[in-house]
């Protein structure tokens, strides 16, 4: 099929995995392009600051929305890249070299994102 | 034949360019996840070190990135409903070609406007 994306795998992991990229996709494009209208068109680079930030994380619901959003899109890219690299290289070193380095930046970003999202508080003094 | 000039040549016509771009476009806005994930953990740190950091994106050469990554990101999406739509209704892939030149033109009708109006500080 020419134009699809990778053939769908026969079962296993790999195929939870083509699902998720599809599902994840679709919210994905939700999500993010809201993302982008609020603070990319309405809003812009000009007024988002601490103050901003601290008012947008006041009541729950955008740092809710936020880490569905870092989630989807994290595992969404990882498994993207995973793919790539199967696909692009070769040797069988470099290729377990490349994807033990993608799982632990992978561990340490996406744990470090979470946690900003979930323990910033505009209440505390500075 | 190089080892890149073989993937360029995989598939080929309108087939192959949407994908590679499609690759290419999810690994720019994937480093840029990465950015970002930085760039925000600096809150952590209080107003001045975050707006300090912030700052950085005012600057004309990462405000046209901005826009970069905004149409990266939006054609990454409408890419991947049409390979969606091929994946899941096989029978549609007769019109794939079409489907490409739809992503193209949605992509332009919707870039384009919004291109120009995040780019209006250059004016001011």
């Amino acid at each position: 099929m020419n134009g699809a994306g990778r053939p769908r795998p026969q079962g296993g992991i790999e195929l939870y995995a083509w699902i998720f990229m599809r599902v994840s996709g679709v919210v994905l494009l939700i999500m993010v392009l809201v993302h982008l209208a609020i603070m990319h068109i309405i809003n812009n680079i000009e007024v988002i600051n601490y103050h901003f930030v601290a008012q947008r994380y006041a009541t729950p619901f955008w740092r809710t929305y936020d880490l569905v959003m870092l989630w989807l899109a994290f595992i969404h890219g990882v498994n993207g890249v995973r793919v790539m690299i199967d696909d692009y290289v070769g040797s069988r070193g470099w290729r377990l070299l490349s994807l033990a380095s993608l799982y632990v930046l992978g561990f340490i970003f996406l744990a470090l994102g979470s946690l900003v999202i979930l323990t910033f508080n505009p209440a505390r003094p500075f | 034949m190089g080892k890149i000039s073989k993937y360029v040549t995989y598939r080929g016509q309108e087939g192959q360019w949407s994908w590679l771009l499609h690759r290419i476009t999810g690994i720019g806005v994937f480093l840029f996840l990465l950015a970002h994930i930085l760039d925000t953990a600096m809150i952590g740190w209080g107003p001045r070190i975050y707006n300090e950091t912030m700052a950085i994106y005012r600057h004309p050469l990462f405000r046209i990135g901005e826009v970069i990554l905004a149409g990266a990101v939006l054609y990454h999406a409408l890419n991947g409903v049409r390979i969606i739509i091929i994946d899941f209704w096989p029978e549609s892939n007769a019109a794939q070609k079409k489907y490409f030149y739809a992503v193209v033109v949605l992509f332009t009708l919707i870039f384009v406007p919004a291109a120009i109006y995040m780019m209006a500080w250059m004016t001011k």
